[in-house]
């Protein structure tokens, strides 16, 4: 009894031990919807979007030197394809108190000297980017509108060159939209890149 | 005797920028790094993915250099960098002399990052520090952070 007892117990523990790596969403996963505060006071939902084919979410934050050679990359993606359908949701990630840096206030000033155009949200309990399963700075999840919800269509990197846009050979979050857009299959749904550990 | 002045201030200075080593930096692509994540002798390497813009990772370095100072016969400890190629002058290299890191450091410049991240690790998102502890016959990663008693216990598992 008490073997049984205890290899109930132990496999009890094997099951419910997260293992890191198999947090947050997959492919195909519904992403559930969040209602975060935006750098304007309001509180912004995938909801409120009620004509979006899809969305571009970006974990990004100030105070990350990757996340930091992306903004530009970020706005462009907003612009070309917010009016396609695609808007770009960019939700700030870290501990505030870790990352000082980070604060609503050096959000709001470092979207106004970089004009972003684009919700700049901030996951103030840090609830939602475990829902994702973001481990860092930037990482991009597109997502497409569907009638089950807003589905996973992409996981990783905006492109393969954090250092020149100019010497980008593969646009992979361009790469997706473009094909979402287009109803097309496309061959790549995950990447991995460097970037920052989201700030506990 | 004003030249001799000169002079004297001279080796002085060249005495002193001699006892400051420039520290010359090993650069690589993803295949000049792998190497290094495949040695094969009798000794077990730590291998840290790091920069200095990362703040856990700089937290924890201090640990790799004590384990590399107590281990040092049968332990290589590498430090492979990932800062910028426009902050080597600026903060690495800094970075490296006020520390007066010991370990190897060597620097990663790839920037075509999915194509190597999966072969460091097929469970590696991206984000670091990460660790890679082998040696002949165990190899293991670590995507996480270390204290010092943590760090050596792992590298124990290892003997």
């Amino acid at each position: 009894m008490k073997t049984i007892l205890s290899l109930l117990v132990l496999f009890t523990l094997v099951s419910f031990t997260p293992i890191s790596t198999d947090l947050g969403y997959d492919i195909g996963d519904v992403a559930t919807d969040f209602k975060l505060e935006n750098i304007d006071g309001d509180f912004v939902s995938l909801s409120d979007f009620e004509q979006a084919k899809g969305f571009i979410v970006v974990f990004t934050c100030n105070t990350c030197p990757y996340a930091v050679l992306y903004e530009d990359r970020i706005e462009a993606l907003n612009k070309k394809y917010t009016n396609k359908g695609y808007p770009v949701i960019a939700i700030m990630p870290n501990n505030v108190k870790t990352k000082p840096g980070d604060s609503m206030e050096a959000m709001q000033i470092r979207a106004k000297e970089k004009g972003f155009t684009f919700p700049y949200l901030m996951d103030a309990d840090q609830s939602v980017y475990p829902q994702f399963g973001a481990t860092k700075t930037p990482h991009i999840y597109i997502l497409e509108s569907t009638d089950r919800g807003p589905v996973v269509q992409y996981i990783g990197a905006i492109d393969d060159n954090y250092k020149d846009a100019a010497l980008v050979k593969t646009k992979y979050v361009e790469n997706a939209v473009d094909a979402l857009l287009n109803g097309v299959t496309f061959e790549v749904h995950k990447t991995k890149a460097i970037g920052c550990s989201i700030k506990l | 005797m004003k030249y001799l002045f000169v002079l004297v201030v001279f080796l002085n200075l060249s005495c002193k920028s001699e006892k400051n080593d420039p520290v010359v930096l090993e650069v690589h692509d993803f295949a000049g790094i792998a190497p290094y994540l495949e040695l094969k002798d009798s000794k077990t390497y730590v291998v840290n993915f790091w920069a200095t813009w990362c703040a856990p990772c700089v937290k924890e370095l201090p640990h790799f250099e004590t384990l590399q100072a107590n281990y040092k016969d049968s332990v290589e400890v590498i430090l492979v960098s990932l800062d910028f190629p426009h902050q080597y002058e600026t903060k690495l290299k800094p970075f490296i002399q006020k520390y007066n890191l010991k370990s190897k450091v060597v620097v990663l410049d790839d920037p075509d990052m999915n194509s190597w991240i999966p072969k460091v690790n097929p469970q590696w998102d991206g984000a670091i520090p990460v660790t890679i502890i082998y040696n002949e016959s165990k190899r293991l990663f670590y995507s996480r952070t270390f204290t010092y008693e943590e760090l050596e216990l792992e590298l124990k598992t290892f003997f």
